[in-house]
Order: C-alpha cells, then sequence, then structure tokens
C-alpha cells in the first residue's frame, strides 16, 4: 500500500476522477490571484496546485515562466505565499508546487543552516496539504520526505515518459497523495494534442495503487476526457489557465471578468472528467 | 586527493534536476564510468589523439619575462588561449562531444557564456560530424559577436535566450528545457564542473590535462612544483583543470579567482549582486542540478549576477571547487572589473599576448598582490604558474569601450578612427 498522509488529499481523489487547476500564487498580484483560485474552486477544482514563483524554473514552458515572472515582479516571496494560503476561502486540499531550492532555504536565517523542516512546518501551519518539487527527484528527496511524514503532509513525485524499471519502483516507493504523470517530454504548456506517452506511462503504473493525475499539456475538457478514460484518476491543467491569465493582463480586463472565464474554463476541464470517467467506468464493467 | 564519493563533494554536487532527465543522466553516469573511467573501446585513447591532433595539444608551459621581473618572481603561464578555438573549452566540449558519438547520440545541444564554449561546441561538432544547437544569452550575444559568428561558420544554430538578462543563468536554464524535451537523442554538453553528477566530475576530467601537463612542464623547466597555482573561476572549469593534479601536493597553493565586478556588495532588494563572486560571498543552495554555493538572496531567489567578463558572469560554481575552498585547499580571491580590464592590457603590451578577459582576473589579482602598489609580503611564493585560460580575440569590442568609458589609465587610445571610437 502506498503512503497517503493528507487524508483531504486521499478524499479528493476518492469519489470519482479529480480536476486539479494549477496556478502561479500572486500571479500578476496577491488579489487577483486570490480570486482567481477561489473561481477554480467554484468552478469545480478538487484540489489547487499553487506554484510558489522561483527565479530559476527550469521545468516550465514560456507561459507558466512568464506567470513565475509576473508574480516574483508583484512582489511574491515565500512568506507572502503562506500569508496567501493563510487567507484563501477554499474547502479543497492545497499542494504548494516549488523549487528545492526556496524549500532548502526558508528558515535559514533562525536555524543557522538550510533544509527543509522549517518550510514544511509552516506550510503545514496554514493548511497545505503536499507538494510538488519538480527538481528534486527521489535520490535527493530524503530529508524533505522525513519532514513530510513528520507534519502529515504528502510528497507527489513527477513520472516522466523515459521513468521505467528501478527507477519507477523506487519513486512509487517514496511517493505519497498522487503521483503527477507527466503526459509528454518537455516543459509545460499547453497544446493542442494528447500525447500517447500518456497512455504508455498509465499502463505502467497500472499496478500501483496510488491516485494517477496526468499533467502537461491538458488543454480542453475533450482532453481530460480523453486522459481519464484511459485510466487517471485525475487531471493537472496549469498553462491553458495561465493562458486565460496572462490575456487578462494583455488586455487590462478587469478581475472579476478573468475570475468569470477561469471558472467557465474550470466547468469545460471537470466535466470533461465526467465524461472520461463514466467512458471508464463502463469500459471496466464490460471487462 | 580526490573528493568525490557518489557523486558529492562533502555536502555539495548531487542530481537535483526534473524527473524526465534522470534516465539521461543515469546513462551519462554508466558511459562516463565506462568509456572515460575505464578507458572502455580505446575512448580515452581517441580523445587524447584528437586533442593533439585537433586540439594543438600539449599547450606550452611559458615563462613570461618582464612579469616574472616586475612580480620580482618566476611566472609561468599556461598558454590554454593557444588550444584549438582559443581556450580551455575544446578540452571539455571535445571530450563531451566524443562521448555523445559513442553513447549513439544524434544531436548536441550547449549553452554558452562567452561562446567560448559554444564555440569549442560547434568546432568538435563540426569535426565529429554531429548536429549543434548553442543557447545564448542576448545580453551575451552582443558583448562576444565574434563568437557568434564562429559558431555560425561551423555549421551550429545559436538560439537566443530573452529572458532575465540573458546571461549564462537563463542560458544553462533554457538548455536544461531543451533537453527535458529531447533527452532521448540528444547529449547536452555543459561548459563548465558545473550541473548535475556526472557532469563536475567529468568535465574535471576532460579538463585537467592542464594540470597534467603543467605539473610535468614546471618540474622540467624549474626543476621543482610551483609555490602556487592561480586560475580564473567562472563555474570552474579552467580552475579546476588547472588544480586536479595539484590537489595532493599539499605545499602548492591554488588560488581561485572570481569575479569581483563592480562591487562585492549586494542588492537584496533589486535582487542583483554586481558581482560574480560566488566562492567569496555565496551561501549554500541548490541551481542548476547542484547543491554549491550560490548569489541569493535570503529567500533563496537566485540573484542576477555582473562581471565585464561574460565567461565568469555566474550566479553559481563548480560544487567540487566550492567544498575545496571550504576544505581549506583552495583559496578563492577576486578581483574587479577595472582591474581585469587594466591586467588585460598590461599582458597585451609587456608580453605580446591579448587574454581573454576571464583570464585577465588571474593576472589581476598577482598585480593586485605583487605588484608595485601592493603591500610587501604576498603568500603566492617564488614560482607561480598562471592558467592563461583563454585568448581575448572575443573581447576586443568589448574592451576598447568599456576601458574608454571607464578611463582605464594604460587602454590605448583609438583616435587612428577617423573621428574617434564611435
Ligand atoms: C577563456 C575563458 N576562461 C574562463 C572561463 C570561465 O569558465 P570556467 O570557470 O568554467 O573555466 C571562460 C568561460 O567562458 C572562458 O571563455
Amino acid at each position: 500500500m502506498t503512503r497517503a498522509n493528507s487524508r483531504a488529499l486521499a478524499e479528493a481523489f476518492a469519489d470519482g476522477p479529480a480536476f486539479v487547476p494549477y496556478l502561479v500564487a500572486g500571479d500578476p498580484d496577491c488579489e487577483s490571484s486570490k480570486a482567481y483560485v477561489e473561481a477554480l474552486v467554484r468552478g469545480g477544482a478538487d484540489v489547487v496546485e499553487l506554484g510558489l514563483p522561483f527565479s530559476e524554473p527550469i521545468a516550465e514552458g514560456p507561459t507558466i515562466q512568464s506567470a513565475i515572472a509576473r508574480a516574483l515582479e508583484s512582489g511574491m516571496t515565500p512568506e507572502r505565499f503562506f500569508e496567501f494560503v493563510a487567507d484563501l476561502d477554499v474547502d479543497v486540499p492545497l499542494v504548494c508546487m516549488t523549487y528545492y531550492n526556496l524549500v532548502y532555504q526558508y528558515g535559514r536565517e533562525e536555524t543557522g543552516e538550510p533544509g527543509p523542516e522549517p518550510f514544511v512546518r509552516r506550510a503545514a501551519e496554514v493548511g497545505i496539504e503536499g507538494f510538488v518539487v519538480p527538481d528534486l527527484p527521489a535520490e535527493e528527496a530524503g530529508p524533505l520526505r522525513d519532514a513530510c511524514d513528520e507534519y502529515g503532509l504528502d510528497l507527489v513525485f513527477v513520472v516522466a515518459p523515459t521513468t521505467r524499471g528501478e527507477r519507477l519502483e523506487r519513486i512509487m516507493e517514496q511517493v505519497s497523495g498522487y503521483v503527477y504523470v507527466q503526459a509528454r517530454l518537455g516543459t509545460t504548456g499547453a497544446r493542442s494534442d494528447v500525447s500517447r506517452a500518456t497512455d504508455e506511462s498509465l499502463d505502467r503504473l497500472r499496478e500501483y495503487d496510488v491516485p494517477k493525475a496526468v499533467g502537461f499539456g491538458i488543454s480542453t475538457g475533450d482532453h481530460a476526457e480523453r486522459i481519464v478514460a484511459g485510466g487517471a484518476d485525475g487531471v493537472i491543467v496549469g498553462s491553458a489557465l495561465i493562458d486565460v491569465v496572462a490575456d487578462g493582463v494583455e488586455n487590462d480586463d478587469p478581475t472579476a471578468e478573468v475570475a468569470a472565464r477561469l471558472e467557465e474554463k474550470a466547468r469545460e476541464l471537470k466535466a470533461g472528467t465526467r465524461r472520461g470517467a463514466t467512458a471508464s467506468g463502463a469500459r471496466s464493467e464490460r471487462t | 586527493m580526490s573528493t568525490e564519493t557518489d557523486g558529492k563533494f562533502g555536502e555539495y554536487g548531487g542530481q537535483y534536476v526534473p524527473e524526465a532527465l534522470m534516465p539521461a543522466i543515469e546513462e551519462l553516469e554508466d558511459a562516463y564510468e565506462r568509456y572515460v573511467l575505464e578507458n572502455e573501446d580505446g575512448f580515452m585513447d581517441e580523445f587524447r589523439r584528437r586533442l593533439r591532433e585537433f586540439g594543438g595539444r600539449p599547450t606550452s608551459l611559458q615563462r613570461v619575462d618582464r612579469l616574472s621581473e616586475r612580480y620580482d618572481r618566476e611566472v609561468y603561464l599556461k598558454r590554454e588561449d593557444l588550444v584549438h578555438g582559443g581556450a580551455h573549452k575544446l578540452n571539455n566540449a571535445l571530450g563531451q562531444v566524443l562521448l555523445a558519438k559513442y553513447m549513439g547520440k544524434e544531436r548536441i545541444i550547449a549553452e554558452t557564456g562567452a561562446g567560448q564554449h559554444g564555440t569549442a561546441t560547434a568546432m568538435a561538432c563540426a569535426h565529429l560530424d554531429l548536429d549543434c544547437e548553442v543557447y545564448m544569452g542576448h545580453h551575451d550575444i552582443n558583448r562576444q559577436r565574434p563568437n557568434v559568428f564562429r559558431m555560425r561558420i561551423n555549421g551550429a544554430e545559436v538560439n537566443p535566450v530573452t529572458v532575465g538578462r540573458g546571461t549564462l543563468k537563463e542560458a544553462i536554464s533554457e538548455t536544461l528545457r531543451d533537453w527535458a524535451t529531447n533527452v532521448e537523442d540528444t547529449h547536452y554538453v555543459i561548459g563548465s564542473v558545473v550541473g548535475p553528477h556526472p557532469f563536475p566530475a567529468m568535465v574535471r576530467d576532460f579538463q585537467s590535462v592542464i594540470s597534467e601537463e603543467a605539473r610535468e612542464q614546471i618540474r622540467e623547466r624549474a626543476g621543482r612544483l610551483p609555490d602556487s597555482v592561480l586560475a580564473c573561476a567562472g563555474g570552474g572549469s579552467n580552475t579546476m583543470g588547472a588544480f586536479a593534479e595539484f590537489t595532493d601536493d599539499r605545499d602548492v597553493s591554488l588560488v581561485a579567482v572570481e569575479a569581483g565586478g563592480s562591487s562585492l556588495d549586494v542588492d537584496e532588494d533589486r535582487g542583483v549582486a554586481p558581482n560574480s563572486a560566488s566562492l567569496s560571498t555565496g551561501t549554500e543552495g541548490v541551481l542548476h542540478g547542484a547543491r554549491t554555493r550560490v548569489l541569493q538572496d535570503t529567500d533563496g531567489q537566485i540573484m542576477e549576477s555582473h562581471s565585464v567578463s561574460a565567461g565568469l558572469d555566474y550566479a553559481g560554481v563548480g560544487p567540487e571547487l566550492a567544498h575545496l575552498v571550504d576544505a581549506g585547499r583552495v583559496t578563492a580571491v577576486n578581483v574587479d572589473d577595472d582591474d581585469a580590464l587594466e591586467a588585460f592590457h598590461r599582458l597585451s603590451q609587456t608580453e605580446g599576448i591579448i587574454p581573454a578577459l576571464e583570464s585577465a582576473h588571474a593576472l589581476g589579482y598577482l598585480e593586485a598582490v605583487a605588484g608595485p602598489d601592493a603591500d610587501e609580503g604576498d603568500e603566492l611564493g617564488d614560482l607561480v604558474v598562471v592558467n592563461l585560460s583563454g585568448r581575448g580575440d572575443k573581447d576586443l569590442e568589448t574592451v576598447i569601450e568599456e576601458t574608454h568609458e571607464r578611463g582605464i589609465a594604460n587602454a590605448p587610445d583609438m583616435d587612428v578612427f577617423t573621428g574617434g571610437l564611435q
């Protein structure tokens, strides 16, 4: 049995496939960003991944890089991120997505040396349920894994199309909450098709008893439907939503208008996951 | 002194990269062990042969007479500027491109700051018939134009990176992104002793030829080992290359000269460190795949670095070098922009060698501690080897412009151009 520290996360995946949107906290400013997260939850989000912006986002494509730049420009810091989370008025589990150096440095001024414990402690305090740290492979994750276990948080790992054999097993021993199935090679960014690598990855993961959420490139309800029908327990959507935020910034649209568009996009994606569940339910009944 | 166990140098090193890259990194570790460490299929023999025939090795160790007189000691230069392409960078680029070929990769990508590594990689790819794409920050493209021409002429694509300040840091991030996308058929030829394991160890091994030769040569010439070895340090590949074979020689002091830029102070609010002195002023952090010393703010955001020399302009440094500094084996010092520019002109005028701006930092340190204006009693000793990592042809435009603007005293005027220098 795989680990599950956060009950809220486990429950979010328990009744039907989960729609998991991602936004960068503080993009383009804290107030709008808060309204956007709340809109996504109204639109049907089951879990929200919130990006804490790092200056060297090596796993991101241009869309999320720009969002990160806007958030940093608006003054987002780890401490403001925690305050932002504490202020959010939503009733779904929140997962923090960031890069290891920010996790590693937090609280260093008090403790005198870097390490992940103070970050995890503070995250637990404000109600974060788990982490995704894309530049932290299983080999380097020991200290963060321990801190997560201490505070009852989950540590999500990415499984890439290139992850096989022993590596896959090593990751599956460490993962908790859900596994982030990277739908295709490359960086984040909205795409107009669903990649075959996704089906192959889901096949490799079928024997593992942990929720499988697919991300990278999903941009429409139809993609979400296909991916859930293919066996995923959730879909993670980032760039397609951030495109809506970026358009709002470009056209100087009022926050409420952008929030309404995000809510509508969330409904489309959530409806897609529901349709996918019906399809995959029908198929498993037949077999 | 082997400082490496399991990809770590003390606390530094490691593999902090996206999962998509890990299988490729494991494959590279395996290839490094087999071909480089065990010479499987005669890889190292072929590498050495190509370094001689294509690369022009061994390079000379030259006593510089007028500098020896000026500093009242024996000063030798290890002439890496004479390597094909004009810098030590080819030692590593040729090694990695050849390794990629042995691994069956079809495409090479690389980042470049000064353009020297990009140029070396482009040359090695043309020589060994592989496709090559180089990522380079837009700021560096403008200040190192000759190298952009060279890369294009050798058949490489040059992809401008426009995010951030557009220097080496951004170029490395963008090359990592390309690698994560095309990992199955592509090898990333990283340009310094940075990045995830096994890059720091492997690049050091390819560059160690510098100190292998220098150690032999100085014994032949001077009958003994040097008192000190000086090398500039950006990521630290010429540095580790010049130090590697001396680290066990406890009486040889090893001095890494970083770019002091315009100031060692840090502007936390703007997130800018007007220097590239990560060994002298940085703190432990994780950047570009490794735990090392980095220029960062208290939150852990990486700072924008600065140096007049593009090749040193980087917020991180190789993990092994950081470890050797912590362990007290290597001394980290720094030289600012103005002193490096002055040293550039001094070597050009007194010895007939135009150094790379990067290498000029190492020379600047000699002037600072042993020059006519220095305090008595430096610790470099009577026999000093300076690694002249590259030649300065790529820097001429920058140097002329910067020395003019800053009023560097020993710079030649350019009145010969009608109407002055535009
Ligand atoms: C001539 C020369 N020296 C030194 C460097 C700095 O790199 P490293 O510190 O890896 O030797 C560069 C980088 O471009 C260079 O071109």
